[in-house]
């Protein structure tokens, strides 16, 4: 039996298309990447089994509340009375804004509520309390 | 003239295109690295809009209170966190479909100012989970 003629034909993989299968994964990449702006404040934030993930980053806005109540929207410590002015002209750039709460579990609800009055206030009314997949 | 033009571009000079791969591949990994794939997720909710108010039908809300200690009660009754999902599951269905075909169901949620967030969250989500869809936050009492 002569199996070695049969095997000659060398097969390579074609390399000439590579470049633009590459360009392709690399477009990708360059429109998903969002570049993270802000580095927030450290929470624990609660787990929750209904956790859902937010459609796209472009139109989130962030807001933390950490143990020691204090509250932070763009790396800035706020006081209660910032957040109407600073949420109203988010909204005004953008009106399909949400805002993801980032609030420590150790919080009370009554800071919250009150975040919460002052959202109604500046009418973004799109929230979403960040949790942990359970 | 068209032959003359002809000839100037055929003496251009070719951009050297080899290194060209490695050049993508660098931007590429640079993306793949920077890219942060942990998506944001949470829970999702729609605040009350200012003056909107309308009347619903007392029989179809359920009120569930959340007491600084973590201690539920669902329309009067106590109730353990495990399960506030089988009685509200219990109540959306005796109360059947609203003509959106959603539950008719308003769960309306209640804490105290000192309740935790953790508690109200894992009622949340276990009035969630039961099926309700209409959610309320009522404000708690001073």
């Amino acid at each position: 039996m002569d199996f070695g003629k049969k095997s000659k034909p060398t097969a390579g993989i074609p390399t000439a298309s590579l470049p633009d299968i590459i360009f392709m994964l690399l477009i990708f990449f360059m429109v998903v990447t969002v570049f993270k702006e802000f580095r927030g404040l450290p929470v624990l934030t609660p787990a929750a089994r209904t956790t859902e993930k937010l459609e796209t980053k472009r139109n989130v806005a962030y807001l933390w509340v950490d143990k020691q109540q204090r509250i932070s929207i763009d790396d800035k410590i706020v006081t209660l009375e910032d957040i109407e002015p600073i949420m109203a002209e988010k909204f005004s750039q953008n009106r399909r804004i949400v805002i993801s709460m980032k609030i420590d579990r150790d919080v009370e609800m009554g800071r919250v509520t009150d975040i919460q009055e002052k959202l109604r206030d500046a009418y973004t009314l799109r929230v979403s309390y960040a949790t942990r997949f359970k | 003239m068209s032959s003359m033009i002809k000839r100037r571009v055929r003496g251009g000079a070719d951009i050297p295109t080899g290194s060209l791969p490695d050049i993508v591949f660098m931007l590429l990994i640079f993306f793949l690295v920077t890219t942060t794939i942990d998506m944001d997720k949470g829970i999702p909710m729609v605040l009350p809009d200012r003056g909107g108010e309308f009347k619903v039908s007392p029989e179809n809300i359920s009120n569930v209170l959340i007491n600084s200690a973590g201690q539920v009660l669902i329309d009067d009754e106590p109730a353990e966190i495990s399960q506030i999902r089988d009685v509200i599951r219990g109540k959306v269905e005796s109360r059947g479909l609203d003509t959106d075909g959603k539950p008719k169901l308003i769960v309306s949620i209640k804490t105290e100012r000192s309740t935790s967030y953790n508690d109200y969250i894992q009622v949340l989500d276990e009035v969630k989970r039961a099926g309700a869809t209409k959610i309320s936050i009522a404000e708690p009492e001073k």
